[in-house]
């Protein structure tokens, strides 16, 4: 067996979903191979070659390649997938639209998001927003699978020393092109990569209001985040959202601030090691999930939190 | 120009689903099903651009069994013109299998754009619009928050980690809608009238020559870890007093 997983990076480095992708891998077995394709990503090649436990790293530097768009990557992936009993990417903005068109190209099947290997071919994941758990198994001759970045512990990022090969193959389909990002560079830590994160939801009222969740995030050195509620209203951008719909995640601490705790949003971060909620509705569904509940008026409770924390 | 959109009936959003005691599956019996809300947002789309004058057709298409109807005639209500249904017996219709269904009326119907939903809010996938995009051969704009169509191409903002990209697409092209590209409007009493007399064609698959089997089995469905009771605390204080020295997280 072996497996290619496809590495979700800046160019520079090898991001933490990719590590927890290689994880998922390693529970399933068999030679490990990474797929760096980017223009200009040779420095993320190399941090890649040095993730334990990797055999082969594979980089693709081309300008075809430069914005991950799905039509390119997704030819290319066909191109060198034949050769891999699994493909595997992190349930990435990116993964999740270029890998989809790889497997229809391949014409096998894709098992999305999964959250634990049974065994090398059957595989745990949610559906209906994580309120049940199916265990699927593929009969496809290459199994293409994204994994929940929440759902295993990443790899180490240093101690090993894989050969790395140049693909000098370029597949541009010329059909869509790249025209901008507007990416929103935050001082605080990435929603899916932070140990904290305080969330507010419709209870905030607007988006100025957000601003009270701020001095607690920097002193707990969390990311903020916003229920669907809140995204809805107009109050918070989309990539705050934490949800079925969202972003998923599993912080060591997840504070709910003025979120009752729909299906969805709970979806997004029930796996969470110790939740909070702040809620002045005592029958706000949250409290059903929270370690613990706080029944207050969040005006003046995360104010009174944020002077404790000094 | 003609604008192909997908519809899947699902269990609806506001039902909290139930595992079937012998694990083989959620509890679909007597349970409101409604139209995928993402697939709602495509229809609003859809009948958006219409209304502008960009488009003069739009056609409602759904894979599964004669019950989708029902998602079709909403979606008519709606404001789309004419409806497909692709009719199969399987009630767990795959990714790959509808994206194959969807080729094959894609083939028929040549639209200049496709949108589908983001994902289905039951399986939770997020594959059918990539896949139909790869079968096609057409260029795929996903998680769209906007769509600014052109004559032979679509700029389309997406939702990303971080932030928004924005790209162009040659049309004929697939674009699946995320939350904010829109908010869908409700179909009026006078409209659900209507909708019942346009039009809905029915293929099979055997029809359209597409083998749409399941690719992965289901072995068994079981309802998610529980989390164990919390507690309410008092204040304030006390909630700080919890957090540093008994789960010691600050």
């Amino acid at each position: 067996m072996t497996i290619l997983v496809i590495a979700d990076h800046d160019n520079n480095s090898i991001g933490q979903p990719t590590l927890v992708t290689i994880a998922a891998a390693q529970a399933i077995g068999g030679d490990i191979e990474i797929l760096v394709a980017g223009e200009g990503c040779s420095a993320a090649g190399e941090s890649a070659a040095k993730i334990g436990g990797i055999s082969k790293v594979l980089v693709a530097d081309n300008a075809a390649y430069g914005h991950q768009l799905a039509e390119n990557i997704a030819e290319l992936i066909v191109e060198i997938g034949k050769n891999y009993t699994h493909i595997m990417s992190p349930t990435t903005s990116e993964g999740k639209n270029f890998l989809p068109r790889a497997a229809a190209l391949l014409d096998v099947a894709q098992i999305s998001d999964i959250s634990g290997v049974v065994s090398e071919d059957t595989f745990e994941r949610p559906i209906y927003a994580g309120n049940a758990i199916a265990t699927v198994q593929s009969t496809d001759s290459i199994k293409v699978i994204s994994v929940r970045g929440t759902a295993f512990d990443a790899v180490s990022a240093e101690g090993g020393s894989a050969t790395i090969e140049a693909l000098d193959i370029v597949k541009d389909a010329g059909i869509s092109s790249w025209v901008k990002a507007d990416i929103v560079k935050l001082d605080r830590p990435e929603l899916t990569a932070a140990s904290v994160i305080i969330s507010g939801g419709r209870g905030m009222q607007n988006g100025e209001n957000f601003k009270i969740l701020e001095s607690v995030a920097d002193k707990l050195g969390a990311a903020i985040g916003a229920s669907r509620a809140a995204v809805d209203a107009g109050f918070v951008p989309n990539d705050m959202q934490v949800g079925q719909t969202g972003k998923i995640v599993a912080p060591d601490l997840y504070i709910a601030v003025g979120i009752s705790g729909a299906i969805q949003h709970l979806a997004g971060m029930k796996d969470s090691k110790v939740i909070v909620a702040i809620n002045k509705d005592e029958d706000a569904p949250i409290f059903q999930v929270a370690d613990y509940g706080l029944v207050a008026d969040l005006f003046t409770a995360v104010p009174e939190l944020d002077a404790l924390l000094g | 120009m003609k604008v192909l959109v997908t519809v899947k009936r699902v269990v609806d959003y506001n039902v909290s689903v139930r595992v079937l005691a012998d694990n083989s599956g959620v509890d679909l019996n007597n349970v409101k099903m409604s139209v995928n809300p993402f697939d709602e947002i495509a229809i609003e789309e859809a009948v958006r651009l219409k209304e502008a004058g960009k488009v003069e057709e739009v056609v409602v298409v759904s894979v599964g069994t004669s019950a989708c109807q029902e998602q079709i005639r909403t979606a008519l209500a709606l404001g789309a013109d004419r409806g497909i249904l692709v009719e199969t017996d399987e009630e767990n219709m795959q990714p790959l299998g509808i994206a194959k269904a969807l080729k094959a009326v894609v083939d028929k119907e040549q639209p200049q754009l496709i949108i589908t939903g983001k994902q289905a809010i039951d399986g939770d996938n997020s594959q059918t619009g990539q896949m139909l995009a790869a079968l096609t051969g057409y260029p795929q704009a996903t998680f769209a928050s906007e769509v600014e169509l052109g004559d032979d191409s679509a700029t389309v903002t997406r939702e990303i980690d971080g932030g928004l990209e924005t790209i162009t697409v040659k049309l004929p092209a697939v674009v699946t809608t995320d939350l904010r590209l829109n908010e869908p409007r409700y179909a009026s009493l006078p409209n659900i009238m209507k909708a019942k007399k346009k039009p809905v064609d029915v293929y099979t698959p055997e029809d359209l020559g597409v083998d749409v089997a399941p690719r992965v089995k289901t072995l068994k469905v079981t309802p998610p870890a529980e989390r164990k009771a919390g507690i309410i605390v008092e204040t304030v204080e006390e909630l700080f007093d919890k957090l540093k020295n008994e789960a010691k997280v600050i």
